[in-house]
């Protein structure tokens, strides 16, 4: 190994392994970024990727290999080591404290002001400065419990790009992002770029990795399986060094199984927003309704109300007028608990706060919303029923984990994505709205779960569609309708549908004619 | 899907987890060796049952309590509560408040049976009423039930009208001074609900809600899970196992009085955590609470015997909860970096 600096890289992590009990997440792995470089960092859901970039940023420790940054033999004892030598990380789970504000979130430890007090006017015109940079629309002093997964992102990359750095890790920015908010990401570190700082990039949007970055390296089962240059590479290439064989993309669907029955209704659902919370979205009189055998998807920008509209009809929150229609009769629903009651399923967008049980097993976490199919006598849990569900999840979204009493909290992001999938697939309800289905999915396994959401569909049942992804939306949908600033804008057969004309509807003010 | 060699296994336990695991078992059997052997009488069958027979109190409300800190909450009310439970009990088996002191045949009560029902009615009826101020007032566990431990101490002391409550008769004390073979009757009956709640929280689905609503209510409600009546309920069973404890503990010392229970909540907040339950909810069983509940008993009774005052017995009480929980934290963050 030479320490020259003139043949030496930015960052050079050479043979780093890292086992956990019962699991090798990392053998012998090689990763080397460049100078204002924007380096890809791909595989598959638990292929090692976000662990070697804990280790890289000191949030954990290797058991062997070495780091050499900026040309020294280093090995960061802690995040706040790595930021001191201009390491400035985004981990994939949030680090956001939930009651406080944005801005105190961006400059948390690091606040202007002088030495005792904190300058709150420095603090808010700082903040607001970046949003704008970034493009989050939302007051500096909202609450970030009161925000969503994509805003969460955003205040994530705000915090950031307002620290120096020489290398920025981004674990999966985009993956709550949609298009135009990657957009704005994309010319930060284009723009971060010109400074010759690089940006160490994880995604699963393999479209992203074309557009803006320079190199590559590919993960697969903790090994380190390619690297190169992305203009000599194809999106099949990667594929194919990602899960080792080919794999078709997504493709608008042929067949549909819709029917002219009317599954669910909405009319005129409104919320006003809180005074607790001066930017929160309000929803004014949405209406929609999905057929049963129906895919419905809904688009729109981050912050066009489409998870506010989810959450109303699931009762998880309070609207102030609107009727909501389950098989032909209007139905009152003031919580989830009616609502599943009801045939309807809510897949959450943001799987940490909002579905998952970090400190308890896969098995608790998969089973949880369907007791009834595999308890005994009513009261008890019937562990070998529980057992096969969770096996039968397993395969088929291809689920790593070592066993059903695994903790939920050491899987990888996109395995516990789909634990959060599996329980509600596995309730089999009437209704089923999928915020987000496939954040943070590897590509063969997102095939997986539109097949699976195609079978339901087959079945007779009714799924709503949000994501952020407008290919995503594309390949699903039947029919699709959109949204912008808590109002239905437009409605279009998914046949006719491409990204252009959906921005058009996105973007308009009026609502749909009726 | 892709095939390839998987290489996680099903032996996912290291040497640090094991031990962070039986940690408390680990310590109570060193600690029971070093009082054997620094006090021969320690291992006597006649001891251990006698700090069996003392644990069995505690134990009983640390196996409610393993409920409430599961969901993340906190019951101080539990002593309280009890002293007042085992009164009405005691005035029931004496049919009323004037023959309080009549001993044996004088006593014209209405028999163990309703003075059971009547503890445990009282429990319930304390831990339900705690329960919906804490769901329904949205006041935060700690405070409501600080608010209760003074509220039925009081009741207590009104109740009692300053004096002892004593004299039952031997079929209402069998309950606390019985054996059945050698075994104490105290200890049997801990040891039974022990058995029954461990088998509510592992393999029942109230079990299951129990544990979901400790590790992340919102996560819990949007699973269709009713937060509330999951965090009522838990407060319900607390105040049952006060009652229970009660009604054992009045029948123990053939007398209730309204200073009966003063700092159990240390005792039995103390079983819980150092078998291993998290403050923060969401993890715990009651196989931890139990060999904590009993850990606690070897500790105190071997202090007694080596003749260490209690004074400092309390001391020692203090750092090993402080210690137990250091430990947990540890444990946790370790799993969570290693
Ligand atoms: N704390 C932990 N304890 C045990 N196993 C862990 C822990 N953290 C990660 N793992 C395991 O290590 C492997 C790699 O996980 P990692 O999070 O690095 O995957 P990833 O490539 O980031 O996947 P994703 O695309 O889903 O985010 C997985 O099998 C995961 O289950
Ligand atoms: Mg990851």
């Amino acid at each position: 190994m030479t320490t020259d600096n003139q043949t030496m890289p930015l960052l050079r992590m050479s043979g780093i392994s890292k086992s956990f009990p019962g699991v090798r997440a990392l053998e012998c792995v090689n990763f080397e970024v460049g100078e204002a470089e924007i380096h890809a960092f791909l595989g598959e859901n638990g292929a090692g990727k976000s662990t070697l970039l804990k280790i890289l940023s000191g949030a954990q420790s290797q058991d062997s290999g070495r780091i050499f940054f900026d040309g020294s033999d280093t090995n960061f004892a802690s995040p706040r080591a790595a930021q001191m030598a201009g390491i400035v990380t985004i981990y994939q789970e949030f680090t956001l404290a939930p009651d406080m504000t944005i801005a105190e979130n961006v400059f948390i430890g690091r606040e202007p002001g002088s030495r005792l007090f904190v300058s709150r006017r420095a603090l808010e015109q700082q903040t607001q400065a970046l949003m704008e940079r970034i493009g989050l629309d939302r007051s500096p002093n909202a609450l970030v419990r009161d925000l969503s997964v994509a805003e969460q992102q955003m205040v994530e990359i705000a915090r950031a790009i307002s620290m120096k750095s020489r290398l920025i890790v981004m674990d999966e920015p985009t993956s709550a992002l949609s298009r135009t908010e990657v957009q704005k990401l994309f010319a930060i570190i284009r723009a971060l770029k010109r400074d010759g700082i690089s940006t160490i990039f994880v995604t699963h949007r393999l479209e992203e990795v074309f557009e803006i970055c320079d190199r590559y390296t590919v993960l697969r089962d903790g090994r380190h399986v390619g690297a190169g240059s992305v203009s000599e590479t194809s999106i099949d290439g990667i594929i194919r060094m990602m899960v080792g064989r080919e794999l078709g993309l997504l493709v608008k669907r042929q067949s549909t199984y819709a029917t002219p029955d009317i599954a669910l209704a909405v009319e005129e659902l409104s919320r006003r927003r809180k005074n607790t919370d001066a930017s929160a979205i309000e929803l004014h009189g949405v209406w929609f309704n999905v057929k049963k055998g129906e895919i419905l998807g809904i688009a729109g920008l981050v912050g066009a109300g489409r998870t506010e509209t989810a959450r109303a009809i699931f009762g998880a929150d309070k609207i102030d007028s609107g009727r909501i229609i389950v098989d032909g009769t209007e139905v009152q629903i003031t919580s989830p608990r009616d609502a599943i009651d009801y045939g309807i399923g809510l897949v959450p967008e943001d799987r940490k706060q909002q579905a998952l049980f970090l400190s308890l097993a896969i098995r608790t976490n998969l089973s949880i919303a369907s007791h009834d199919l595999i308890s005994s006598l009513g009261v008890f849990i019937n562990a070998d029923k529980e057992d096969q569900l969770v096996d039968e999840y397993k395969s088929l979204l291809n689920i790593r984990m070592s066993s059903p009493d695994q903790i939920i909290g050491n899987l990888s992001g996109g395995n516990q994505q789909k634990v959060v999938l599996a329980r509600w697939l596995a309730l089999r309800p009437k209704v089923l709205i999928v915020d987000e289905p496939t954040r943070g999915i590897d590509v063969g396994a997102k095939v997986e779960v539109h097949n699976l959401l195609f079978e339901m569909a087959a079945s007779g049942i009714a799924i709503i569609v949000i994501s952020s992804e407008l290919p995503e939306i594309l390949a699903l949908s039947d029919r699709i309708v959109t949204m912008r600033e808590g109002r239905i804008t437009g409605e279009i057969a998914g046949a006719d549908a491409d990204q252009e004309k959906l921005m058009t509807l996105m973007t308009l003010t009026k609502d749909r004619a009726a | 899907m892709i095939k390839s060699p998987d290489k996680e296994t099903d032996q996912g336990i290291d040497a640090f987890s094991f031990l962070a695991r039986f940690a408390p078992l680990i310590f109570l059997l060193l600690l029971m060796a070093v009082f054997a052997i620094l006090e021969p009488r320690f291992l006597s069958s006649v001891n251990l049952f006698n700090v069996m027979r003392q644990v069995s109190i505690t134990g009983l409300l640390a196996i409610g309590m393993t409920f409430v800190i599961l969901t993340a909450g906190i019951d101080l009310s539990v002593g309280s509560l009890l002293a007042f439970a085992g009164l009405v009990a005691a005035a029931v088996a004496k049919g009323g408040m004037q023959d309080r002191f009549t001993v044996g045949d004088g006593a014209i009560g209405y028999g163990w049976p309703l003075a059971a029902l009547a503890a445990i009615a009282v429990g319930l009826l304390g831990g339900a009423l705690q329960g919906i101020a804490i769901t329904k007032l949205k006041v935060p566990a700690f405070v409501v039930t600080l608010g209760g431990m003074s509220v039925f101490r009081g009741a207590a002391l009104l109740f009692a009208a300053g004096g002892p409550i004593s004299g039952f008769q031997p079929s209402f004390a069998w309950w606390g001074q019985g054996r059945i073979g050698p075994v104490p009757v105290p200890v049997i009956i801990f040891l039974f609900a022990a058995l029954i709640a461990h088998i509510v929280l592992r393999y029942t689905r109230y079990g299951r809600r129990v544990y979901a609503v400790g590790g992340n209510p919102e996560a819990a409600r949007l699973a269709g899970v009713n937060v509330t009546a999951v965090i009522w309920s838990v407060y319900i069973i607390m105040g049952f196992f006060a009652g229970l404890g009660a009604f054992v503990l009045a029948a123990r010392l053939n007398s209730a009085e309204a200073v009966a229970g003063t700092g159990y909540e240390l005792t039995v907040i103390a079983s819980v955590v150092i078998g291993g339950t998290s403050l923060f909810g969401g993890s715990g069983s009651i196989f931890g609470t139990v060999i904590g509940a009993v850990l606690i008993g070897v500790l105190l009774n071997g202090l007694v015997l080596m003749n260490v005052s209690s004074y400092v017995q309390q001391i020692i009480i203090g750092v090993i909860i402080v210690l137990a929980v250091a430990f947990d934290t540890f444990a946790k963050s370790r799993r969570r970096k290693a």
